[in-house]
Order: C-alpha cells, then sequence, then structure tokens
C-alpha cells in the first residue's frame, strides 16, 4: 500500500484475474513485499500471534457452537457432555477457554510493547485507536463467553457487571432491565449473550483489517522510534517476518500448550463448575485474571456511579494517549525518565489486577485507591509533563545507523 | 529494556505466587499436598484405586449423592475403572430406572443399562434437601474440579473431622471441620473403620477409603485426563521439534541481513 506495487501475475489466470478483481496484488503488496524495518525485535511478534489467537479462538468457538445449548437448564449439562461425549469436545473447550487467556496476554504484551515503543505517535493514532476498540471488543466477548457455562461464576459475574449500568443516573435501572429481558440475569440475558459472544469476533476480524490497514499506511513502527528514511532501513515481509513470526508463534504456541494439555483448569475459577443457582452467592465474586484491574478500579471507589464512571474512564484515557503525550520522541530508549515511569506504571497495574482478585476490604482499600490515582496520573499528569520536561538521549540518523553501529560490538 | 523487562517479570511472579492462595484460602485450614498418581506430566490413574473408589462411592456416598454426569458405561471406558463391559451390564442391573412412556402411555419400571445415568438417590433436589436437614448434598460428578485445592481438599475434608474447639457453637446438624470454610459442614463424617470390605484385601482404614473415592471422584471430574497428558507430551515434542526448525530457517534467512 506504500509505495509501488511489485506484484507480477505468473499465470494466464492470475493476470486475468488482476485485471478484474486484484486481491493477489493486495495480499502480495500486503503480507510478502510490504516493506517493513529490519530492527523489529521479538516484542514485534506479536501481532501475528494474536492473529492467530481470534482464528483459532473463532474456529474451536464454531465447534463449540454446534454441540453447546444456550438454555439455563442445559447450558451447564451441555458444555459437560461436549467434555464427557463429543470427541475431542474436551480439546476443543479447552483450547477455547485457555485460549481467551492467551490473547489476553498477547494482547497486553502488544499494548504495552505500544507503549513502550510510542507506537501511538504521530502517525499511528487511527492505529492506536483501532487497537483499543478491538481490545474493547475483547473484554466484552470474553465477558459474555464467560456466562455461557453457567456456573456459578457466569451467573455471578453477569450479575455484578450487569449491575453497573443501574449506577446510571435516572435511566440506568431501565436500562439493566432491558440489557437482562427481564429483572435478572435469567435465562434470555443468556441467549443474547450467546447471540453476542457469536457476533463479536466477527466484529473484532473486520476491525483487525482496519488495525492492519491503519499498520500499512505509515508502515511499522520500530525500536529505535526513528520513521523509515530509506529501501535500506527496511526487508521485505516475506520470508523475513513471516519467518519470524513463525518462530515466536511456536513458542506461543508451547506455553499455550501447556495450559490446555497440563494445567487447563489454573486460570479459571472452581466455582464454575458448580452450576449457576440464584439463590446462592458465592463468597467472593471474581473475575476472569484479565479484568482484575479494572474490577480493583471500580471497587475503589466509594460510590458505585463514580466507581462506574472511573473503571470505564480507565479504558477510554486510553483513547486520549496519543494527544497526552507531549513528547516528540517515540522510543524509550532514548527516553531516560520515561523508562522509569514506565516501569512504575506496569507495576501499578500488576498491583491493581492483584488487588482486584482480594476482598474489597481494609488495606486493599487504601492501596486500590492509591493505585487507581496513580493510573490516571500516569495518563493525566506524568505523560504530558514528561514531554515538555525531559531531555532525550542523542537519537541516531537512521534505523540502518544503530544496525551497523552495534554490528562490530556482536 | 532487558532490565525493565527483569524488574517486571520478578514483580509479576511475586504478585501471582500471592493471588493464587488468596483467592482460595478464606478462613478454611490449608489441605495437605498429597502425591497423587495422577499428578505430574505423565500422571495416570490407579485402576485399583479408582474401582475401590468406585465401591466406596456406592456403598456410601450414593445414599446421599448424586453424579449426574456419569453413565454406567463410562466405568467401562479406557483411562477409567475399565471394568468389563460384562462387569458394567451386572452393575447397571442393580438399579431400576423410569422409562417410557409405552405404547400405551404408561410409565414403566425397568433394570439400569449401562447407557443409562448413575441413578440419583433422590427423586430431585427439594426431596435430597428434606432428608438431609435443609442442606443439598452436591452432586459429585465435577466436586474435584469445583473446589478449589481439589482433591487435597477432598481428602482433607473427608478425614478432617474433629470436636468442635471450645468456643465454636455448634448447631445440631452441623459438625466440625477446620477444612470447610467456616469450619460448619452439614455431612456427618462419613467414613469410618473397615464401612466397606474390598474385593482385593485391601485393608478399609478411613484414610485408605478417603484416598480411592478421592481417586475416583478426580477420574469422575476429569475422565480424559490420561488422554489429555498423553496427547499434550506428543504435541510439546512436535512443537519443540517445529520451533527448532523454524528458529534454523530464520537464522538462515536472515544471515545475509548481518
Amino acid at each position: 500500500m506504500s509505495g509501488e506495487s511489485t506484484y507480477n501475475p505468473g499465470t494466464g489466470f492470475t493476470q486475468w484475474l488482476d485485471t478484474r478483481l486484484p486481491i493477489l496484488r493486495l495480499a502480495h503488496d500486503s503480507f510478502v513485499d510490504y516493506p517493513t524495518p529490519k530492527n523489529l525485535n521479538y516484542w514485534w511478534t506479536f501481532g501475528g500471534i494474536l492473529t492467530f489467537c481470534l482464528v483459532t479462538q473463532i474456529i474451536t468457538g464454531i465447534i463449540l457452537a454446534m454441540h453447546y445449548t444456550p438454555h439455563v437448564d442445559f447450558a451447564f449439562n451441555s458444555v459437560e457432555h461436549i467434555m464427557r461425549d463429543v470427541n475431542y469436545g474436551w480439546l476443543i473447550r479447552y483450547i477455547h477457554a485457555n485460549g481467551a487467556s492467551m490473547f489476553f496476554i498477547a494482547v497486553y504484551i502488544h499494548m504495552f510493547r505500544g507503549l513502550y515503543y510510542g507506537s501511538y505517535k504521530a502517525p499511528r493514532e487511527v492505529l492506536w485507536i483501532l487497537g483499543v476498540v478491538i481490545y474493547l471488543l475483547m473484554m466484552a466477548a470474553a465477558f459474555m463467553g464467560y456466562v455461557l457455562p453457567w456456573g456459578q461464576m457466569s451467573l455471578w459475574g453477569a450479575t455484578v457487571i450487569t449491575n453497573l449500568f443501574g449506577a446510571i443516573p435516572l435511566i440506568g435501572e431501565n436500562i439493566a432491565i432491558w440489557l437482562w429481558g427481564g429483572y435478572s440475569v435469567d435465562n434470555p440475558t443468556l441467549n443474547r449473550f450467546f447471540s453476542l459472544h457469536y457476533l463479536i469476533p466477527f466484529l473484532i476480524f473486520g476491525v483487525v483489517i482496519l488495525h492492519i490497514w491503519a499498520l500499512h499506511v505509515p508502515g511499522n513502527n520500530n525500536p529505535t522510534g526513528i520513521s523509515v528514511k530509506s529501501k535500506q532501513d527496511t526487508v521485505p515481509f516475506h520470508p523475513y517476518y513471516t519467518v519470524k513470526d513463525g518462530f515466536a508463534l511456536s513458542l506461543f504456541l508451547i506455553l499455550f500448550s501447556y495450559f490446555i494439555f497440563f494445567a487447563p483448569n489454573v486460570l479459571g475459577h472452581a466455582d464454575n463448575y458448580i452450576q449457576a443457582n440464584p439463590l446462592v452467592t458465592p463468597a467472593h465474586i471474581v473475575p476472569e485474571w484479565y479484568l482484575l484491574p479494572f474490577y480493583a478500579i471500580l471497587r475503589a471507589v466509594p460510590d458505585k456511579l463514580g466507581g462506574v464512571a472511573l473503571m470505564f474512564g480507565a479504558i477510554f484515557v486510553l483513547f486520549l494517549l496519543p494527544w497526552l503525550d507531549t513528547s516528540k520522541v517515540r522510543s524509550a530508549r532514548y527516553r531516560p525518565l520515561f523508562r522509569q515511569f514506565y516501569v512504575l506504571f506496569i507495576l501499578d497495574c500488576l498491583l491493581l489486577g492483584y488487588l482486584g482478585a482480594q476482598p474489597a476490604e481494609g488495606i486493599y482499600i487504601v492501596l486500590a485507591r492509591i493505585g487507581t490515582i496513580y493510573y490516571f496520573a500516569h495518563f493525566l499528569v506524568v505523560l504530558p509533563v514528561l514531554g515538555l520536561v525531559e531531555k532525550p538521549k542523542a537519537i541516531p540518523e537512521s534505523i540502518s545507523e544503530p544496525v551497523l553501529a552495534a554490528k562490530p560490538a556482536e | 529494556m532487558r532490565k525493565a523487562i527483569k524488574t517486571i517479570l520478578g514483580a509479576s511472579l511475586v504478585a501471582m505466587s500471592f493471588i493464587a492462595p488468596a483467592q482460595a484460602a478464606g478462613d478454611a485450614k490449608h489441605p495437605a499436598v498429597i502425591d497423587w498418581s495422577f499428578n505430574g506430566a505423565f500422571g495416570t490413574y490407579d485402576r485399583d484405586a479408582l474401582r475401590r473408589g468406585y465401591q466406596v462411592y456406592k456403598e456410601v456416598c450414593a445414599s446421599c449423592h448424586s453424579m449426574n454426569q456419569l453413565s454406567f458405561r463410562n466405568l467401562s471406558q479406557e483411562g477409567g475403572p475399565e471394568f468389563s463391559e460384562a462387569e458394567v451390564k451386572a452393575i447397571a442391573k442393580e438399579y431400576v430406572v423410569e422409562d417410557g412412556p409405552d405404547d400405551y402411555g404408561d410409565m414403566y419400571e425397568r433394570a439400569a443399562l449401562p447407557s443409562d445415568r448413575f441413578v440419583s438417590p433422590y427423586p430431585n433436589d427439594n426431596a435430597a434437601r428434606a432428608s438431609n436437614g435443609g442442606a443439598y448434598p452436591p452432586d459429585l460428578s465435577l466436586i474435584n474440579k469445583a473446589r478449589s485445592g481439589g482433591p487435597d481438599y477432598i481428602h482433607a475434608l473427608l478425614t478432617g473431622y474433629q470436636e468442635a474447639p471450645e468456643g465454636v457453637e455448634m448447631r445440631p446438624g452441623l459438625y466440625y471441620n477446620p477444612y470447610m470454610a467456616g469450619g460448619k459442614i452439614a455431612m456427618p463424617s462419613p467414613l469410618m473403620e473397615d464401612l466397606v470390605e474390598y474385593g482385593d484385601g485391601t485393608p478399609a482404614s478411613i484414610e485408605q477409603m478417603s484416598r480411592d473415592v478421592t481417586h475416583f471422584l478426580n477420574w469422575a471430574a476429569e475422565p480424559e485426563l490420561e488422554a489429555r497428558k498423553r496427547a499434550g507430551f506428543m504435541v510439546l515434542i512436535y512443537l519443540a521439534i517445529f520451533a527448532g526448525l523454524m528458529y534454523a530457517s530464520m537464522r538462515k534467512i536472515w544471515a545475509d541481513l548481518h
């Protein structure tokens, strides 16, 4: 998409097709000859890994839907039917359930890579915003998917989250009733969550296409954060990055397989193997691990509406990030102060994640408040101010320069 | 970046080690960790333990607890107790199930077949509650997966009954067990020495029966465990070779650039 197309249809059929629907040209320019900075490190392999995760979730999900029954009386048992009676049903379900966690591990690494190397800065703001949209859709899909097995955490997690909408002034209660299709989380809720859970991955797929489009116009960022200056700075995507992504993906699959085959339930909650019961509330209602930081923020605020506002604000602030960071330097490599605050920010997110799993009482509440304040301060105070006061290190002339300079040392 | 990663990895490991027990604990006593034969990457079930465990379930637990997810035929499946098909037929035949309606519209009773589900001790949940002082004896099909601590917890609970310590007031119908959250459980201690007579001559101590039935319950919750771990081992070998090939290809392709 950037630069001239080098596609050269070889056969009569591809020439014929190229003058009618140049789809092979599009594929060639996007995934074969696409010029990619030659200095991308392994943190850049997670885009490919995420595509793999999405496709895996869609394929396993479609198969699961063939055997699953979205009804409060049958859902739990139909999942056990998949686990016990469907050929390799246990494998498909464990891939899907752990696949959600792996998807989030990959997306968090992908996002924190973007935060470190300034991949959200001009001219990639739209790319970043589309990424945040995908992240939001992922959270919605994961949340609704967790409801489908109709275990205790499914029901009560859904109850807690949908009740949040009740905090909206005036119309909140009506919105909650509208979401539930009744007066509590019940069969209509399960039905619509199943329908939406099936829909959202295809929406994600669409936004992923836009995301890749928005990537291929300015081209990849890279660890130096310096824009590509000449052809010398790039290599064609294939075979250089297909093979590198492939290697990284196979390592990722080893981790993924460990969870599927040897620890398939460690990332879940034991209570979800108890059938949902509206009359029995679990002692602790906890969301899946990937939502815990937001859950901590929600509970840190004494006021329900305030908690909801801050929780959604924690995601919304990501949309503003390209304009909150005032530094013109992209990569943290040349931003000594930012690097320290970056580490602090990660620690803060981990702290919030830990606190999200704890009961909301005593010291945990105090820490969650400090963590929440720091989370927002990072975006609203630290990043705008740092860009003004920080003195960046000397930046190389081009991508090739540090690569060449580093060579004798190796 | 490398130093930053180390700090972050270290911190997340510390954080994780806190999260796991914090989610599990509550106020209950921690169960001792047991070296089950099905633990670990190459773990398998002990057939004899599964068969003894089924006997304990059938003769003790099944008087109150259902196991709705299991069918008699599962007992002869690979990776389980592996009773012969004839044995399973004989086991099923001991039970009566309601079937129908027949051609005249009447329900009738017949002997159970291997394709039938385990027969529940009560016709419905309310009957189960009514017979147990208002407490519902949970279905045991998934109990090892439905309790944090899994088999260790179940074994600790079964063998952990004690006199209530001083100051803890017990309502009639509740029993003291430090492994239960809150310390009070509606199930009386279900096991006593020589409660069952094992066919293979194993002495039926409380410890033995508890381990056997927990073993059986683990199979009931995870009947795919052996197949899963076997497949996992093959998958990991495959992926390791595949990753090696990818790495070698990558080195070769990138060689001309460096």
